[in-house]
């Protein structure tokens, strides 16, 4: 219980996916403008990596590596992950419309979300046992929306700071960005 | 006409439409790789074949996919390359291989690869494709490299693994960390938008004055 705790907060915080492993940019700069659609994106993240995590799980213990089939790694997983996605915006549509109103438009970017596949090759390549493949994915999709939710915070504040125009948008959203990689850094203890 | 738009397709990827730092997509392995200018080097060189021959195929075959399945046939197209490209890497460079570890399975979520592929590839020729691959491969090396030698200079006095700051120099560790990749990368980007905004001022004005003069 102790080590999964332990593998929760080291995904979460100190191995944070965004700050310390550079996964997952694409939707960190395109859609952290606002505090309420980083939360949306947040969310939908965390459910189809924890998703995929245990997909991938499955298919490469049952089938890859039983067959000796571990070179078609990136192309089953991602092909897996595309079709979790379509999949789960297919259920999220008849079932829950309100969820899928409120998450829709993230999910078709989720596929190409490199913090998703980077979790799935992760786990493989730590081959961490089922139940770690599944806390590592929610540390790491805690930690991912919390990343992201510090920045849409920040970021609607410094639309209404005076700056250099080449700084507006993407160069100080990534300044900042480097200097909340320097506060999480104190987690790992420099 | 056909010849100056050959160029003109080569040429965007390195500056007008830069993927890193115009479109700012696929910042993740800029971020990652770019520890030292070998590192760099390496990511570059692998994700350009990526991108090219993937290019390539896509641009061969985009008269008989079906329109519906189009990108999940892009993608498998995009993932054999990277299996390629990373048994490749495995098998001859094990030592670069080890040190980009994730990284290369993930250029098949980079979104430059399937970016060009939707946006260019399934509407151009096999010419022009190539070309486009190689523009916007070699526009994301440069990227990178700039990025990993600044890094491996600040971080290690040292560039390609060669002392080039003398003994004096105290090495500072941040720039070999994530906080590093951040924060130069966003003054590499502030960079190149002051260029662009300069340029753009300068060719209002020439345009200003030519009509003044006009008149």
């Amino acid at each position: 219980m102790k080590e999964l705790l332990l593998l929760f907060l080291s995904a979460a915080i100190i191995n944070n996916f965004l700050l310390t492993r550079f996964l997952g940019h694409c939707p960190f700069l395109g859609v952290s403008k606002e505090v309420g659609t980083s939360f949306g994106m947040g969310i939908a993240t965390t459910f189809v990596m924890v998703m995929s995590g245990i997909v991938t799980w499955l298919l490469n213990h049952y089938v890859l590596v039983p067959y000796g089939l571990e070179y078609l790694q990136t192309i089953v997983f991602i092909l897996t992950i595309a079709t979790l996605v379509q999949f789960v915006e297919m259920v999220l549509k008849k079932h829950i419309p309100a969820l899928h109103r409120a998450l829709g438009i993230y999910l078709p970017l989720i596929t190409t979300n490199c913090a998703v596949l980077g979790l799935a090759v992760m786990a493989v390549r730590e081959s961490y046992t089922f139940i770690e493949t599944v806390v590592f994915a929610l540390g790491g999709g805690v930690g991912f929306s919390l990343a992201l939710l510090l920045m849409a915070g920040i970021r609607e504040d410094l639309r209404e700071t005076d700056m250099p125009e080449a700084f507006r948008g993407a160069g100080v959203a990534l300044i900042t960005a480097g200097i909340m990689a320097m506060a999480f850094m104190g987690f790992a203890g420099f | 006409m056909a010849k100056t738009n050959y160029v003109k397709e080569f040429l965007k990827g390195l500056w007008e439409e830069h993927p890193t730092f115009v479109m700012l997509i696929g910042l993740c392995p800029v971020l990652a790789t770019s520890t030292s200018l070998k590192n760099a080097l390496a990511m570059g060189i692998s994700t350009t074949a990526v991108i090219v021959l993937s290019n390539i195929l896509i641009s061969l075959v985009r008269n008989f996919i079906p329109d519906e399945v189009r990108l999940p046939s892009y993608i498998i197209i995009v993932a054999t390359f990277v299996t390629l490209v990373d048994l490749f890497l495995n098998a001859y460079f094990p030592s670069i291989y080890q040190v980009l570890g994730i990284f290369i399975p993930l250029i098949v979520v980079n979104c430059i690869v399937l970016g060009r592929a939707e946006a260019f590839a399934s509407k151009n020729g096999v010419f022009a494709s190539t070309l486009d691959g190689l523009g916007m491969g070699f526009g994301f090396t440069w990227a990178l490299s700039t990025l990993g030698a600044i890094r491996e200079l600040l971080a290690r006095g040292e560039i390609f693994e060669i002392k080039v700051l003398g003994e004096g120099y105290v090495p500072m560790q941040m720039f070999g960390q994530a906080p590093g990749a951040f924060i130069i990368l966003g003054f590499l980007v502030a960079g190149v938008t002051y260029i662009k905004i300069r340029v753009q001022r300068k060719r209002e004005l020439q345009k200003i004055s030519e009509r003044s003069s006009a008149a």
